[in-house]
Order: C-alpha cells, then sequence, then structure tokens
C-alpha cells in the first residue's frame, strides 16, 4: 500500500510547481477591515480591480469588518502565507495594540506598500471667530475646557493626533473636550450644527462641506500644501511644527511569505499605484497620494507606532 | 426647461434605460435574499459604475436600492425572514396576514404603497431638497437623543397587549446593543476577551435567527398537524388597493411624510422610519386592537415610509455631500468619481445631470410596478412548497445570510444563539420586534446622550435649551404623560358628574 505517501508527493509537488513557477493559478482573496462603500473600501476596490488585470486572476475584496478594525487586520495576518491571501491595513494598526485591543502590529505583516496618506487638519466652522490657527490656540488656551472637539471615536487616529500636536507645542492636553464620535462625517454635522467647537480630520473627510461653504480648514500638518486646498497653511508655515501622523493606507500580507510570491505582489502594488486609474481615482476622490516602497512602509509603521504610543500613553489611553 | 429636456435625452438612451432595468433586477434579487442588504447591493455596484458615464452610473444605483427595499417585504411576508432591516418592523404583522391566507393582499399593499411613498420622496427632493437639507443640518446630538427616545417609545406600542412584556424585551435589546467596543468610551464592553465580540452583536444575523429561526423551531417542535400549503396561489395583487389607498389615506401619508423627513436627517434611515412609522400607525389608528392579528394599515404606514427615506435620504447627500444613509454614503464616492460633485452647486453646474438623476428616481418608482408584479408572482411559488420542505431550505437561508453580512461562522452562531432566545421568549408570550428595536436604536441612544452630556458640560437643561431639541423634547415627555393625564382628566370629570 504505497499509494498514500506517492499521491502525498504528487499532491505537494504539483501544489509547490504551481505555486513558484505560475503563480497566481487561483484567485486572491483581498481583505478590508473597514465597512463596504466606506474610504477604505473604495480604494480596495480600485487597488483590486487594477491587480485583478496584473496579476491575470479574480482579486477578490472580502469586508471583514468589527472590533475598530481589529477583525479584519487578524484575517490579514493568520491567513496561510500563499500570496492567495493579501489586504488592506491601515493607521489604527499602530494604535490598536497600545489599546491592549490585540497583539496586531504593523510589524506583524509583510509590507507590500504605502498607497495613501492624508495629514490631520484642523477644520472649523465658516462663521467661527479665529482669523487662523495661531487665533484659535490662543483661545484655547485662555479658555481651557471650554473648546470641544470631535472627529473620531475617544482614542481614535484625529483624537490622539490634536492631542499629539498640542503636546508638541507645549500646550496643556487637557485644554479642550474631545467629544467621541462615530465617524467624521459625524463630527462634521456636529460641527455645522452647532454642537462642537472644532474637528480633526483629512481634507477628502471634510471636503463636501469645506466645497458648500459650512466649514474651513484652518491648517494642515504637512510639509506640502494640500492637494485640495493649497492656500491652507501647513503647520509648518504657522506654528513652525513637523508632524507626520495621519491617516493612512497600505497593503500587506502575512508574514513568511515566499520570496518569489512576495517580489511578484510588490511589484504588482507598484504598477497599481502608478497607474493612470489609480491616480485619477485617488484626484477624482480628493485622497492623499503618497507612496512608500516596502521597507520605508515598514520604517514608517514603527516610527508612528512610537509616537502614538508616546501620546496615548501621556492621555491615559494605553493599558 | 431646456435643461429638462437634455435630461430627457440624457436618460432615455437604450444603454440607460438597459442599465435601469438590469439594476433593478439585480436589486430584487438582492433584497429578496435574506443577509443581502440593500447597502449591499450598492458597494457591489461600484465597480461596475466605474465605467459607466455619470448618468448611468448614479441611476443604477438608485434603482438598485429602490428595488431591493420593496423587495426585502417579500420573504418578510412569505417566510417571516426580512430581506433587508428595513422590513423588519412590520415583517411578523406581514406573515400572520399571510398565514390567514392574505398574501396577495399584503404582498400586493407592500409593492403599492412602496411605489406611492417612494414617489412621495422623490417630488419632496425634487422640489425642496435645498431647504430640507438646511433643516437637516441643524441637528446635533440633542435632537437625535429625543428622536431615539420616541423611536423607544414605539416599542410600547408594537407589543400588542402586554406593554410590560414588550418593555422588558425592549430592555433586553437595549442590553445586548451594549456588547461590544464602539461605545463613546472606546471600551471594550461584555467582550470577555473575544476579538468577535467587539464589534457587538451584528443587527442582521439577530434578527434572522429572532424572525426566521424561531419560526423553524416552533414548526419543529409543535406537536400539531402540519400546516397545510396554501392552495390557492396569489392572483390578482392590486386588487383592492385602490379601496384600501382610500381607506387609509392619513396613514399613507403620515407614513410618506414621516419617512421622508426621517430619511432626511443624516443619522437615520429606511429602517427607523420603518420602526417610528409602526409605531405610530398603531397609535393613531381608530382599530390599534387588531394590530398584530394580521392588520394592513401599520404595512401600509411603514412600507410606504421606508421607501419614502430611501429617497429623501439623498437630500443631504446631494446638497452637502452628507450621507443620509449608509447607502448615500457609497453614492457620494460615486459622485465625486463622476466628477459630480455634492454640494449646493450640483443645482448650477450641471443641472441636466441632476435633473436627469431625478428622472431616474421616478422611473424606478414606476418600474416598480411590474417588476414587482413578476417578482412576486414568482415567489408565490414558495407558497406550494410544503412545509417540510421548505423550513430545512429556510435554515439554510439563515445560515447563508448571517454568514454573507460578514463572511464570519461567529455570526452563523450568533445567528443561532438568537433564534433559540426568540423561540423561547415567544413560548412566553414576550414580543420579540421591540428587542430588534432596543438593538437598532441602542448605539445611537447611548452616543447622543453621553456625547450630549460631554458638550454640555454635565448639565441636563441643555436637552432643552436648543429650539428643535426643546420641542422635540418637549413632545416626547407629552407622548409619554398624556395617558397618565388624560385618565386623571377622565376620572375627574367623572368623579365631578357624579
Amino acid at each position: 500500500m504505497t499509494w498514500r505517501p506517492l499521491t502525498a508527493l504528487l499532491f505537494f509537488l504539483s501544489a509547490h510547481l504551481a505555486g513558484a513557477a505560475e503563480y497566481p493559478v487561483r484567485p486572491i482573496t483581498f481583505v478590508v477591515p473597514w465597512g463596504a462603500g466606506g474610504g477604505t473600501d473604495s480604494v480596495a476596490r480600485i487597488i483590486a480591480s487594477i491587480l485583478e488585470r496584473d496579476l491575470g486572476k479574480p482579486v477578490n475584496v472580502v469586508n471583514r469588518i468589527g472590533g475598530s478594525g481589529v477583525v479584519g487586520h487578524q484575517a490579514i495576518v493568520s491567513a496561510r502565507p500563499d500570496g492567495y491571501t493579501i489586504g488592506m491595513i491601515t493607521s489604527e494598526i499602530g494604535m490598536m495594540h497600545h489599546q491592549g485591543l490585540t497583539t496586531l502590529t504593523g510589524a506583524s505583516f509583510t509590507p507590500l506598500g504605502l498607497i495613501n496618506y492624508d495629514p490631520t487638519a484642523i477644520q472649523v466652522r465658516t462663521d467661527a471667530p479665529y482669523k487662523d490657527f495661531k487665533d484659535f490656540l490662543e483661545v484655547l488656551k485662555a479658555n481651557p475646557g471650554k473648546l470641544k472637539g470631535s472627529g473620531t471615536a475617544q482614542g481614535g487616529s484625529w483624537h490622539v493626533s490634536f492631542t499629539g500636536i498640542l503636546s508638541e507645542l507645549k500646550i496643556p492636553t487637557n485644554a479642550f473636550v474631545w467629544v467621541p464620535s462615530a465617524s467624521n462625517a459625524a463630527g462634521l454635522l456636529d460641527l455645522v450644527a452647532g454642537g462642537v467647537d472644532f474637528v480633526a480630520g483629512s481634507h477628502p473627510e471634510g471636503r463636501s462641506l469645506i466645497d458648500a461653504g459650512k466649514v474651513r480648514s484652518l491648517v494642515i500638518f504637512d510639509d506640502q500644501p494640500s492637494g485640495l486646498y493649497p492656500h491652507v497653511p501647513t503647520g509648518v508655515q504657522t506654528v513652525g511644527l513637523h508632524w507626520e501622523i495621519g491617516a493612512w493606507r497600505g497593503i500587506g500580507a502575512p508574514k513568511n511569505l515566499p520570496k518569489e510570491i512576495e517580489a511578484r505582489l510588490q511589484a504588482a502594488v507598484k504598477k497599481a499605484y502608478d497607474s493612470k486609474e489609480y491616480q485619477d481615482f485617488m484626484k477624482q476622490r480628493g485622497f492623499g497620494l503618497r507612496w512608500a516602497a516596502p521597507a520605508d512602509f515598514a520604517r514608517y509603521m514603527e516610527t508612528a507606532d512610537a509616537h502614538l504610543g508616546q501620546v496615548m500613553k501621556s492621555i491615559g489611553l494605553t493599558k | 426647461m431646456e435643461h429638462v429636456w437634455q435630461a430627457f435625452e440624457l436618460v432615455f438612451t437604450p444603454y440607460v434605460l438597459g442599465v435601469v432595468l438590469a439594476s433593478a433586477l439585480f436589486g430584487l434579487f438582492v433584497g429578496s435574499i435574506p443577509g443581502l442588504t440593500a447597502t449591499m447591493a450598492t458597494a457591489l455596484l461600484v465597480p461596475v459604475t466605474f465605467v459607466m458615464d455619470p448618468v448611468p452610473a448614479i441611476a443604477c444605483m438608485a434603482t438598485a436600492t429602490a428595488m431591493a427595499i420593496f423587495a426585502g417585504d417579500i420573504p418578510g411576508a412569505l417566510l417571516r425572514i426580512p430581506g433587508t432591516p428595513a422590513s423588519a418592523a412590520y415583517c411578523d404583522e406581514a406573515y400572520t396576514m399571510t398565514c390567514n391566507g392574505e398574501a396577495e393582499k399584503v404582498l400586493g399593499a407592500g409593492l403599492v404603497f412602496s411605489v406611492v411613498g417612494g414617489l412621495f420622496g422623490v417630488i419632496v427632493l425634487v422640489t425642496t431638497a435645498p431647504a430640507l437639507a438646511e433643516v437637516a443640518l441643524k441637528f446635533s446630538s440633542f435632537e437625535y437623543f429625543w428622536l431615539v427616545l420616541l423611536g423607544l417609545t414605539c416599542a410600547v406600542f408594537i407589543s400588542p397587549g402586554r406593554p410590560a412584556k414588550g418593555l422588558a424585551s425592549l430592555f433586553f435589546g437595549l442590553l445586548i446593543s451594549t456588547v461590544g467596543f464602539e461605545n463613546p468610551a472606546a471600551y471594550p464592553r461584555f467582550t470577555f476577551g473575544s476579538e468577535q465580540l467587539m464589534s457587538g452583536f451584528q443587527l442582521t444575523p439577530v434578527m434572522i435567527g429572532m424572525f426566521a429561526l424561531s419560526e423553524v423551531i416552533r414548526y419543529a417542535v409543535s406537536n400539531d398537524t402540519p400546516l397545510q400549503p396554501i392552495k390557492q396561489g396569489i392572483g390578482r395583487i392590486f386588487q383592492g388597493q385602490w379601496g384600501l389607498m382610500k381607506q387609509y389615506k392619513m396613514p399613507v401619508l403620515r407614513g410618506s411624510v414621516l419617512g421622508t423627513i426621517v430619511g432626511a436627517l443624516p443619522g437615520t434611515g429606511a429602517d427607523i422610519a420603518a420602526w417610528i412609522s409602526y409605531g405610530l400607525s398603531k397609535r393613531f389608528s381608530k382599530t390599534p386592537e387588531k394590530f398584530g392579528k394580521g392588520h394592513i394599515e401599520g404595512i401600509i404606514e411603514s412600507g410606504a415610509a421606508n421607501n419614502s427615506a430611501l429617497a429623501s435620504a439623498w437630500i443631504p447627500a446631494l446638497v452637502f455631500g452628507i450621507p443620509g444613509d449608509s447607502i448615500t454614503a457609497i453614492v457620494i464616492g460615486v459622485l465625486y468619481l463622476k466628477g459630480m460633485n455634492p454640494g449646493p452647486t450640483i443645482f448650477i453646474e450641471n443641472p441636466q445631470n441632476i435633473y436627469a438623476v431625478f428622472i431616474v428616481f421616478f422611473l424606478a418608482n414606476l418600474l416598480m410596478i411590474p417588476l414587482g408584479w413578476m417578482a412576486i408572482k414568482t415567489a408565490k411559488n414558495v407558497l406550494r412548497v410544503p412545509r417540510s420542505v421548505l423550513m430545512p431550505i429556510i435554515l439554510l437561508f439563515c445560515v447563508v445570510g448571517s454568514f454573507a453580512i460578514n463572511n464570519s461562522v461567529f455570526d452563523v452562531g450568533v445567528m443561532l444563539a438568537f433564534g433559540l432566545i426568540a423561540y423561547a421568549m415567544e413560548a412566553n408570550d414576550f414580543p420579540i420586534a421591540p428587542t430588534i428595536l432596543g438593538l437598532v436604536l441602542g448605539g445611537m441612544l447611548e452616543q447622543n446622550f453621553v456625547t450630549s452630556m460631554i458638550k454640555a458640560d454635565g448639565h441636563f437643561s441643555a436637552f432643552f435649551a436648543r429650539p428643535i431639541a426643546g420641542s422635540l423634547g418637549v413632545a416626547t415627555l407629552l407622548v409619554w404623560f398624556s395617558p397618565l393625564f388624560l385618565g386623571w382628566w377622565r376620572r375627574r370629570r367623572a368623579a365631578a358628574a357624579a
């Protein structure tokens, strides 16, 4: 009875050869840790459709939502490292483990490339009395606890980013009160309805209300002017602060990917990023275009992670 | 006027009409499959629209969602599985009517009054969008808090004859809505270290379990002679609908108006509109005692409400780029992609495109009549299937539906667990609809209460300080205490007369 090991060997060989020689041989699953229809989902769907053409096999987007992104990120990490499961990783990966929600960090993935970055910007009502961001900070300092801000959940990325900015500027971080909101859109609505005084978030998120003349942006924390609103002063110009925390999206795979598959995917992701279709899509939607090659992407995640940890610890959000 | 003609030219091309028809069929299919929601239908259409011009792209989404919300009524009425959350409010009532042999009446009414509500919402969208959007922008957490409380009050109205048990069921729903990490303090509650529980209990698996699975269990354990399949098919579904329309003029109007308002508010959508409408319908009905025993009135009112909410959700979306519900959130992304940036200027920059979208809305609602009729005709075959065959198939649908929502086996477990809980509840005469209502509104109630208190630095008086919030608050308190007051007044009058 020798057929059993023999089939096993054949099976192994065929799988091995197929995997090595002509990856991909079957459809690829692209995990998105956020809901269908959101910003991350729409970026994922366009990237997936471009990857599909390049790789020659279907790339199926699967939304695995829940636990503020933990469930979906976990699904990517715990998939088999065979190149048939990849997914979108987002800025929250640098925060969740500080809160004790997961053990995952950016280092739990094989990075394939950073494809989007949107810096922190501060938005107020159009009729708000502040001339500029400096003016706003004066009011904030003079009336501790009076100004209310919103834009994410308690301990969400924009909350932490804004707190970090204040502490870099040596302003007490209890000078404002954070009102948690389910999404940046909900925070902006509350801003317009007069419920809060400012919203921290990205320009694409505030875009429709800025265009409608209901909201204006005071400052954007980036080294270069915003693609959408180039007239908005940068953090360096107004308060001399270089600040690199914002919302980003990248593509990752499980650890221990076979080298040749990793190289193939990295090339495909880079090609998709450079494609006219992706560039046009991002410009239309107003999302920030920024590329970081896998090694730089990993380094960026590490720095951001350490930075976020520090800020979160200072405001008692860590476990 | 010139723009209107241009718009007609944009819409009435074979390509656009073909897209509308195809997406209508797609919407009907998705809506009638439990676990596939109208939101999912829209998200699946996004990659398809990449290759289209603006008008067909928007047309395809508007049509598919309108069809999906109507089609959600079909499995609700025939199998007691709400096809979409928007049908959950009156699913029980509709199923009771089917069991009473009135399937054609209830499905016909669902179709006709979906169209009526839908058209009403579209007319409001076309005529008053900018003005209504300004009002919607005045809603902050204080206003939403009162609105949610009003919605919760409906639990009392939807628990026929046993308000205490209805209240218990509602509080159970509120309790399970607290599970998870997505609360204002962002602190994991009742998660027992499980990553799956961090997102709390998702509405769809709970809903499928409580409505559909419990029915399967009840069938499996009952010793009665099995129900005979209903012999007569569904014939003339439109018969008698005009009579209903005349008889229930007020409920239809009230449902359409309420649906339009709730839909236009950015924080609430078609499902909440249907719940509140159903509650109001019973509250103001001349025959509230008939509710829960297979009465068409509430179905008419809330069926109109959920479709009108669907159209009016586009009001803040088009005027300010603010999503009125999860569907329009996706649509806004597509609008940007197609260069039709939402904002007050959308009516000035590309008027022919926006008029074309309006025309498509009318078209989609009118197309619902023949296509909905076909869908009902096809679906009626379900009634011919013997129950012993049908029940295992429903079970299969329950499993597939709850898996499909998030591709997760955990949700299948949630569905099974809540099916058992619902079976136990109904066996002891506890209504299950209030539990679903509690789960739908619990998160919003907490979020709006806590954020309001943070904003007001802990002063409760702030809930009455803003004009709209104050009025809503007084209205809510009146609804709560008017029965007490009226009772006292009547007793006093009786005493005075004696």
